[in-house]
């Protein structure tokens, strides 16, 4: 499955997916609760640790917060007219060490464990009437329809191209959707048919 | 909820994720606009407020457990904790007011209604949550994360014309959805 795991054998990496969960709750919750950036700090020291503990170059970890770098610099610019640089800087680490940690959970953990994991998790609610076998149908089928409907737009993409249509987003979306939506038809017959 | 429920929510949730394969558009100004917030408008809008509602939070379920289907292949439980995290848990409730929107209204509303409606759920419910989110997280005043929104407004106001065209359009090859 294509996800954003990387692969390794560390603890991080064996671990239950829920315990790592937890944990960081927890700590998302512990960066807020204790307002002081020295604590914060050696947060950020621990979430760098942890990183090479799981085997991964600290690149990784700085790929976590480069695609919110504009908005640090945002967050420092506003904080530095309305407050401080003080608390600009102390809003940053504390926005970088969470970004920083659940990007560890999603490194170090397979989609498809999480989502046994969920469906683990549901399965006491179907005695109060919840229907986790539709959850789980659900989710399979959304991930089975991504790659489908990816290659869908590019295939009326690459139509609407010979029809120099391709830059005009209701040429490709309207094509697409009407295309999905009398699959989808076929689709629920085939798995009433198949006794689901 | 019958398999074609099912299989309409997981379409809905798939799309949404595909609308990020569309290339972004950048306004003058240098804010990128990307088609992914148009999937929660069309979810809300074809599937009513319920399944409409549930198609984004599997959206949302199979983004947390690190599937990279924001726009530009962004993924994670990190994407909720960015600065854009309320929006995304903004998206769902959304969706559900926009359904609840077109299910209430008798028939099929005309285009300037539809419009309206995308705006009210895409737009005003998705930044109830997402400014205070902002607001919050980067430690702002509620008006100062407003302002910095705000530079999204014109391409929010384009992705419910367009859904609603769209919306139009698929219904008039699909008479019977």
């Amino acid at each position: 499955m294509l996800d954003l795991y990387s692969e390794g054998n560390s603890r991080l990496h064996t671990m239950k997916p829920g315990w790592k969960i937890l944990g960081l709750a927890i700590s998302g919750s512990l960066l807020f609760a204790v307002d002081n950036i020295l604590f914060s700090i050696a947060f950020l020291a621990v979430t760098l640790a942890l990183f090479a503990a799981a085997g991964l170059p600290l690149r990784r970890a700085w790929a976590q917060i480069r695609p919110v770098i504009w908005i640090f610099v945002l967050i420092m610019i506003a904080q530095a007219l309305f407050n401080s640089w003080w608390v600009g800087l102390f809003v940053i680490i504390r926005f970088a060490v969470l970004l920083m940690l659940a990007g560890l959970l999603t490194l170090t953990t397979r989609s498809s464990e999480m989502i046994d994991g969920i469906e683990a998790g549901l399965r006491p609610l179907s005695r109060l009437g919840l229907r986790t076998r539709g959850i789980s149908l659900a989710i399979s089928l959304t991930l089975r329809f991504i790659p489908v409907l990816a290659s869908v737009v590019r295939e009326v993409r690459e139509a609407q191209y010979a029809r120099g249509l391709e830059r005009n987003i209701l040429a490709l979306t309207i094509p697409a959707i009407v295309r999905t939506l009398k699959m989808s038809e076929d689709i629920s017959d085939a798995i009433d048919a198949r006794g689901f | 909820m019958t398999t074609k429920d099912i299989v309409l929510i997981a379409l809905f949730a798939a799309l949404t994720a595909a609308l990020g394969v569309i290339p972004q558009i950048t306004l003058p100004m240098g804010v990128p606009i990307t088609a992914q917030s148009m999937g929660v408008m069309l979810a809300g809008a074809f599937l009513g407020a319920k399944r409409g509602g549930l198609a984004i939070i599997l959206f949302l379920a199979l983004l947390a457990v690190g599937l990279p289907l924001l726009a530009g292949g962004r993924g994670g439980l990190g994407v909720f904790f960015g600065a854009s995290g309320g929006f995304l848990i903004g998206f769902p409730v959304g969706a559900f007011m926009i359904g609840y929107l077109f299910d209430r209204y008798a028939g099929r509303p005309p285009l300037f209604p539809s419009i309206l409606f995308m705006l009210l759920g895409g737009v005003g419910v998705v930044y109830l949550f997402g400014v205070p989110w902002l607001a919050v997280i980067a430690e702002l005043s509620v008006w100062q994360a407003l302002a910095a929104s705000a530079a999204f407004l014109p391409g929010d106001v384009i992705k419910a014309v367009l859904a609603s065209l769209i919306l139009r359009e698929v219904r008039k090859a699909i008479p019977n959805l």
